[in-house]
């Protein structure tokens, strides 16, 4: 089917949704424009509603001929929940993108990709695109729990998958940095690392692959306004210098990194966003009572 | 109107507009200046010589018939006057707020040094609100569709004026736009209480009306390049702005609570931070604000941060009064609002906590030296007159610069050390066959009329280049 981009008819409506787990929600979108243009590490900004937040999202998948993009949320804070709440055939407001600076492939060998939590999803196509290349990808993929745990099957059939968890329901007891240190024990060390997940896990994955001096590379999560370059609030420390994850990453060299910064930028908002979920939640509840 | 002044009595008093009350106003987001009523119009446009050599006309920057539409705000025929104002512009009511009329028509008015100018700016203000408000504003007719198809990239000031005017001349023509409203800085940055945004709202809906698809959501430079664009359409008209903050490059710029002007103002003015939980964006400022800089955008992001009610707001200028390049009218409504000036003031240090929140600022006071290249005395440091001002957040609005994306992304368009695309003044025309540019990524931060200006002229030369043979 060919897809007019410029057209907005039935632009970011949500064709198909699936439920991964309590919190986690795949949504495939139709978005002819950025799905005939999206590469591996490209981002999107999402709007649920008049009054909503700007909420970047990684690209999970994307499909030229069905003109969509599938991206994977989280309900976090109130946008998020808001967001997994919309139904197959409803629409988003907004569908920004593709934005970002995507990823170069190339053939590097051995890839190992980390990734924690949602953030597997964001790994997912980063994998897919190095396997493509002619990389054998190896993934390590940590959760909380075998509940939070996502994609599992979908990167098993690009490689081999090490999975760990905090409380040992699924794959390993442990972290991922603990895996991390089999392999290089075992004499595996990888050519490079593409890792995604919280800031922390983050940081210590760029720590244990430091002493091997692997290239390492770490997809930021700063809080983001316009995603285009713009305003600045989405900077971080590359190299002791200022760069903006909108526009220049949001994949950077994790060696080089200032997680510490990045951490208590990422908290700048923490009130607030409590504020407005714990709001969000009490309005719900009331609602649901008058049923 | 019963017992009009007749037509030319230039000796009334200027009138100069009513204003919210002072207090009252920290506390809104409503429009500061009041506009007109229709009296006051009619009485103001009274005073108007209507000059045969038009000096208010050619000071226009984007040539209004300033005296036939004054003749017929006098005449009370508001439907007319709109319509007359149309005819070399779109956009009265955004034009009527923002220009610094002062420094074109009023300028040029003949009545300036012994009576003070017609107000020109409050009467176009007043016209087109009122044709709006009444119902009287009807879009100008388009020539038939020539085949021909633009693409203009971004959604400000120059672009609009673009897409009307080739509109008009029967081109097909799309506007992009990276964000969710239309506008560009008339929808990030300028606040609403400057700049209601149904005003925007509702001349951007007329391009629509003319025919003019204008897509949101798509990043020129990210989300398609201009070659893309290129093989879609005839021409690509630039009008990516100077949305680049300047940062200060002093140590603790990235603890929490510093904002770079772009930031503090999209979060208030585009996504509507004031009225937080109620919208989803949220803004900290603290108890006490600090701005950095003397433009328009540091008076409107010092006067966006009164209205959010912290216990002081201080701006902190480098140079003196004098020397500010902000509109006198908006230091003056910014004094007034209650904000602090510390003038030949500049800081050279930011301090946090340990969670990386700012605290404090560090400033040394300047005193002026010989003129630099900008023509104004340069701001040098006092030794040993370091002092603190405690501070929550911190607004740097020291200027911007052309947003680089496009210029990265289009091998062989021609820039300048600032970043800004180098075009043919006369014509707009880049480096690039049927590319063209204008307005503040042309010339780094200017203003909105300067804008409109070039894309104007822009028009111009793209209509002859599509109406030539061959093409």
């Amino acid at each position: 089917m060919n897809h007019d981009i410029y057209s907005t008819e039935g632009l970011y409506k949500i064709v198909e949704k699936t439920e991964l787990s309590d919190t986690i929600s795949k949504h495939v979108i139709y978005a002819p424009l950025i799905a005939a243009k999206a590469k591996a590490g490209h981002f999107v900004i999402l709007r649920s509603r008049e009054g909503g937040e700007r909420i970047p999202v990684t690209l999970v998948d994307w499909s030229p001929e069905r003109g969509t993009v599938t991206v994977i949320i989280q309900a976090i804070g109130k946008s998020t929940t808001e967001m997994n709440a919309l139904k197959q055939g409803d629409s988003f407001l907004d569908v920004a993108g593709p934005l970002g600076t995507p990823v170069e492939i190339k053939k590097w060998g051995t890839v190992l990709g980390v990734g924690g939590g949602v953030g597997i999803a964001e790994l997912y196509p980063i994998a897919r695109a190095y396997k493509d290349a002619g990389n054998k990808v190896v993934s390590i993929l940590g959760a909380r729990n075998r509940g939070l745990l996502i994609l599992e099957k979908e990167m098993a059939e690009l490689g081999e998958v090490i999975v760990t968890t905090d409380d040992g329901s699924a794959g390993k007891k442990g972290l991922v940095t603990d895996a991390m240190a089999d392999l290089y024990a075992a004499g595996r060390g990888p050519d490079a690392i593409f890792t995604i997940g919280p800031i922390p896990m983050m940081k210590f994955v760029a720590l244990a692959s430091l002493p091997h001096k692997t290239p390492t590379f770490a997809s930021l999560n700063p809080v983001m306004l316009d995603g285009t370059g713009m305003c600045g609030g989405c900077r971080v420390e590359i190299g002791g210098k200022p760069k903006f994850a909108c526009v220049d990453g949001p994949m950077f060299d994790a060696h080089l990194t200032n997680f510490d910064a990045l951490m208590k930028r990422t908290a700048a908002y923490r009130e607030q966003e409590k504020e407005s979920l714990e709001r969000y939640a009490k309005d719900h509840q009331c609602r649901i009572g008058l049923h | 109107m019963e017992n009009k002044p007749k037509k030319p009595t230039p000796s009334i008093k200027q009138n100069l507009g009513r204003h919210q009350d002072q207090v009252a106003r920290r506390g809104n987001f409503d429009e500061v200046a009041m506009g007109f009523g229709l009296e006051e119009a009619v009485t103001e446009a009274a005073r108007c010589l209507g000059c045969k050599t038009k000096p208010c006309e050619l000071a226009c920057p984007v040539n209004v018939k300033i005296p036939e539409f004054v003749d017929l705000v006098h005449k009370e025929d508001l439907g007319a006057a709109a319509s007359k104002i149309f005819e070399t512009s779109l956009f009265p009511a955004i034009c009527g707020r923002v220009c610094p009329q002062e420094t074109y028509c009023e300028f040029a008015c003949v009545l300036k040094d012994k009576f003070g100018p017609v107000s020109v700016g409050r009467l176009e203000r007043f016209t087109a609100d009122y044709a709006r408000k009444n119902g009287l504003i009807k879009p100008p007719a388009c020539a038939p569709d020539t085949g021909k198809k633009v693409a203009c990239v971004g959604s400000g000031p120059t672009s609009l004026a673009v897409a009307a005017e080739l509109r008009k001349l029967g081109h097909a023509v799309t506007v992009f736009e990276a964000l969710h409203e239309f506008g560009g800085v008339l929808s990030y940055g300028i606040p609403t209480f400057r700049l209601p945004r149904e005003v925007v709202r509702f001349e951007v809906d007329m391009l629509r009306k003319m025919g003019v698809r204008l897509l949101k959501n798509v990043m020129v430079g990210k989300s398609i390049s201009i070659e893309e664009l290129k093989k879609d359409f005839d021409v690509v008209y630039i009008g990516s702005g100077a949305g680049l903050p300047t940062p200060m490059h002093t140590p603790g710029e990235d603890l929490v609570g510093v904002y770079s002007s772009n930031e503090f103002l999209t979060r208030v003015n585009l996504m509507g931070a004031h009225n937080f939980p109620e919208t989803d964006t949220p803004y900290y400022i603290g108890k006490k604000v600090v701005v950095v800089g003397g433009g328009n955008t540091a008076m409107d992001s010092a006067r966006c941060a009164m209205r959010l009610k912290p216990d002081s707001v201080t701006l902190l200028y480098r140079r003196t009064r004098a020397e500010m390049p902000a509109r006198a009218e908006e230091v003056e409504n910014a004094m007034e609002e209650g904000i602090k000036f510390e003038f030949l003031t500049a800081p050279v240090e930011l301090v946090g906590d340990e969670r990386g929140r700012l605290k404090r600022v560090k400033c040394i006071r300047m005193e002026l030296g010989a003129p630099d290249a900008s023509g104004r005395r340069k701001p040098m440091p006092q030794g040993g007159s370091d002092f603190f001002i405690e501070a929550d957040s911190l607004v740097v609005a020291i200027g911007s610069s052309p947003n680089p994306v496009i210029q990265q992304s289009t091998p062989g368009l021609a820039t300048n050390k600032w970043g800004g695309i180098i075009v043919e003044e006369a014509t707009a025309k880049t480096s690039l066959d049927g590319i063209y540019a204008g307005g503040d990524v042309v010339r780094g931060g200017a203003t909105v009329l300067l804008a409109m200006k070039d894309g104007k002229a822009a028009a111009k030369a793209i209509h002859e280049k599509l109406s030539a043979k061959g093409n």
